[in-house]
């Protein structure tokens, strides 16, 4: 069995929600899109306070450099354009609209039925990006990088292989497993769009083996249909985190290592995209349809019913937290996403954004940290280090502000997985003490750039 | 007898060539350094914290040698050592010292447990920077003083210490050099070195919250609300309002206290001020010099006003 060769733990997998089917989650009375759903520029809203606006209007233009726009997913009056809160803690641009009915426009094309490359007819490569990037999709795994960036491969070098991450690693997280078992033909479509967007004839579908109906289903279709999707290949891969990252991937499946910062997946001729990307991919480029819903798992072990929602993004989580029974009294814990990279939510007003892919609703007990006590030197965490970094080492040089220990042990190869706090016997904060290393050396590593241009 | 003249003589020669290279090598290979450079390191205070913007004493020392050979020491300040070490400094150097004021560190937040009440609760590593980093802190304010003491680790004098029952730094006065180690080291740009003030009086903003007014109020009860009140009644145009959020600029504050009496949220704070009388006089309005006199029993402790 396929994985990747260096570290990674197996945490409890709690998939609470695999077996429920997809449900669309109601409108929400008002929505709020954040101008900040992605990695780079934010967005520049183009409404105003007052303003109508229909399911698919344009409500915030890609900024500049690294940036995608923003579309409403209701329809509605725009409330306000100001500061609002959102899942990173901090007040920041949004548009917020109050929701009228459920108006969409005509150009999106709502119908079930299924669109094949045959229908699309000889639609060019550029024209799949340019669809791609006109609709705002970014990536939808969590790590919201603008995906038609991603399929512009730069000079010198060339798409080997397309890697689709359907691994879900994260424990507990269903919505991808669930849009697998329910939308197959779609995502091979997907897939086809991407690898003629790229002119890349081979494409393979990692998926962990804790979801064995998803494997059998695709494995089966593209048998049946092995003429219509040619090139594509489904790679049971054994169950470890983080397999989803991006790197660890790449090495499960073709087995190539990606070198450290700033080489890319490229440079080793590899494109990875999460399934609910190339899903969004798909609908945006065979129904005109922008990013503006996704599915969301709301799950934890004392939820009364953990659900995989297709929710309108802007939907506020506690909206989602009622339609699955309500906020457990036990709740500790509010975290966007799974519990290994995840974040804790300040406040249940904050809207489901391009990237939640999950909201997990801890209990008391298990919110809680370890006491924390001293370091014995067992090397757990070298051994569970993906990347082969030495965690304990980093944090120590962390603590004593050594930022040139840090570089040269190689901090900004870390991928934040959590590998190495989840597996300290003793509990110490290993990834809170590299991620100050690691923002801190990028910052000095930078500075040296700027300074070595000015020089020039 | 002879094998001893002869080790005499071949030792002797070599030592000689020897010395001769040596010197020679001394002379061609020398580094001149400037010994007024030494001479101004020795006056320094060697605490070597970078305050002056240098590496350590020597760099600075460096530093004041190429500003006195251009000229002038203008700009250049030991914050440690202060006016008395500048103006040694100039004596060895055949300057004049500039005249410079003293500065302190103020810690610009006042939400104590009770003002600004905490919503959540943050158990990762005890560190200002990693809280900063993971989302807004224990409390609704996302500019308020985060409480881990990264300041207090940053200081090398002993003068800044978390207050337990606040959970506030305190700035020591007389131990603080305001070298700016814990304005540097605090993630929300809190600590301001301000000038510490003729008879070390000053009136603050203590707050440091750029929101609107109604959600600072929300996040805290002694928040800057950019109510604009302030900077009406003060007559010297000390104050300005930014970003919702007043400053008093310390150069132009008359130490008057009008501002203080006409915050709403109690935000603006005066130091080392004596004790105001009871009784409400007419308050002197201008005159530094002369302590004012409204009844605030509310803002410093004892220790400082002896001081003052």
């Amino acid at each position: 069995m396929k994985t990747f060769n260096i570290g990674g733990v197996h945490p409890a997998e709690n998939k609470l929600s695999a077996a429920q089917p997809i449900k669309v989650a109601a409108i929400p009375k008002q929505a709020v899109f954040s101008m900040f759903q992605h990695i780079g520029a934010p967005a520049v809203p183009v409404v105003k306070k007052g303003d109508e606006v229909k399911v698919g209007t344009l409500l915030g233009e890609a900024g500049k450099g690294l940036s995608v726009p923003v579309f409403s997913s209701v329809s509605g009056k725009v409330n306000k354009v100001d500061a609002v809160l959102d899942s990173s803690g901090t007040r920041r641009m949004a548009v917020v609209v109050d929701v009228e009915g459920d108006e969409w426009l005509e150009t999106i094309d709502r119908s079930d039925k299924l669109v094949t490359m045959k229908d699309l007819g000889n639609i060019t490569a550029e024209e799949v990006v340019n669809r791609i990037k006109a609709a705002g999709i970014v990536g939808m795994g969590g790590a919201t990088f603008p995906t038609g960036v991603k399929l512009m491969p730069p000079p010198g070098t060339k798409a080997e292989a397309i890697i689709v991450n359907a691994v879900e690693c994260e424990p507990y997280l269903t919505a991808d497993h669930r849009l697998m078992l329910e939308k197959p033909e779609q995502i091979l479509v997907g897939i086809q769009l991407i690898k003629h967007a790229v002119n890349c004839p081979k494409a393979y579908i990692g998926i962990e083996m804790n979801k064995p109906d998803a494997i059998h289903l695709l494995t089966n279709l593209l048998k049946e249909k092995a003429a219509q999707y040619p090139g594509i290949e489904v790679v049971p891969l054994k169950v470890k985190y983080p397999q989803g990252g991006e790197k660890q991937l790449i090495d499960a499946v073709i087995g190539r290592q990606v070198p450290a910062p700033p080489a890319l997946p490229i440079n080793v001729g590899a494109i990875v995209q999460n399934v609910g990307t190339v899903y969004a991919i798909y609908e945006a480029v065979t129904k005109n349809k922008p990013l503006i819903e996704r599915i969301i798992t709301v799950t934890g072990k004392s939820v009364k019913q953990p659900s995989n929602f297709l929710a309108r993004i802007g939907t506020p989580m506690q909206q989602l937290i009622d339609e699955a029974g309500g906020l457990p009294e036990d709740t500790g814990k509010i975290i966007g996403g799974g519990p290994m990279m995840g974040r804790a939510l300040m406040s249940l007003e904050v809207p489901v954004t391009k990237g939640s892919s999950g909201l997990l609703l801890m209990t008391e007990k298990e919110s809680r940290r370890g006491e924390v006590s001293p370091c014995i030197r067992c090397a757990k965490c070298v051994s569970a280090c993906p990347m082969g970094l030495e965690p304990y080492l980093l944090a120590s040089y962390t603590r004593l502000k050594d930022w040139d220990g840090c570089e040269k042990n190689d901090v900004t190869s870390c991928i934040e997985c959590g590998s190495c706090a989840f597996t300290c016997p003793s509990n110490r904060p290993l990834l809170d003490n590299i991620r100050v290393a690691k923002q801190t050396v990028m910052g000095i590593i930078k500075a040296r750039h700027m300074e070595s241009i000015t020089k020039k | 007898m002879n094998v001893i003249l002869i080790a005499v003589i071949v030792l002797g020669g070599i030592g000689l060539v020897a010395a001769l290279i040596l010197f020679l090598a001394g002379k061609k290979f020398a580094v001149h350094e400037d010994e007024r450079i030494a001479k101004v390191a020795e006056v320094l205070p060697q605490a070597n914290c970078g305050g002056c913007g240098f590496p350590g004493c020597s760099g600075f020392a460096g530093a004041c040698v190429k500003a006195a050979d251009k000229g002038s020491l203008e700009g250049l300040l030991c914050p440690v050592g202060g006016q008395p070490v500048m103006e040694q400094v100039a004596d060895i150097l055949g300057m004049k010292a500039e005249a410079s004021a003293p500065k302190v560190a103020v810690v610009r937040c006042n939400g104590t447990c009770e003002s600004r009440p905490r919503i959540a609760e943050f158990d990762g590593a005890q560190s200002c920077k990693v809280q900063q980093m993971l989302g807004s802190g224990e409390t609704a304010c996302a500019y308020g003083c985060l409480g881990c003491g990264d300041c207090v680790a940053a200081c090398q004098f002993d003068a800044i210490r978390m207050n337990p029952e606040t959970g506030l730094p305190e700035v020591d006065e007389e131990k603080c050099t305001a070298c700016g180690a814990c304005s540097k080291a605090c993630p929300r740009g809190i600590i301001e070195i301000r000038l510490k003030g003729l008879k070390n009086r000053r009136v603050v903003v203590l707050c440091n919250n750029k929101d609107k007014g109604a959600q600072t109020r929300k996040a805290c009860s002694v928040g800057c609300i950019a109510c604009q009140k302030c900077v009406k009644v003060c007559k010297f145009e000390a104050i300005t309002v930014d970003a919702n959020l007043a400053h008093i600029d310390a150069e132009k504050c008359k130490l008057c206290r009008k501002c203080e009496d006409e915050c709403p949220q109690n935000a603006i704070h005066a130091f080392n001020f004596p004790p105001r009388k009871p009784k409400v006089e007419a308050p002197v309005a201008d005159a530094p010099a002369a302590p004012a006199v409204n009844p605030v029993p509310n803002v410093e402790p004892a220790k400082e006003q002896e001081k003052a």
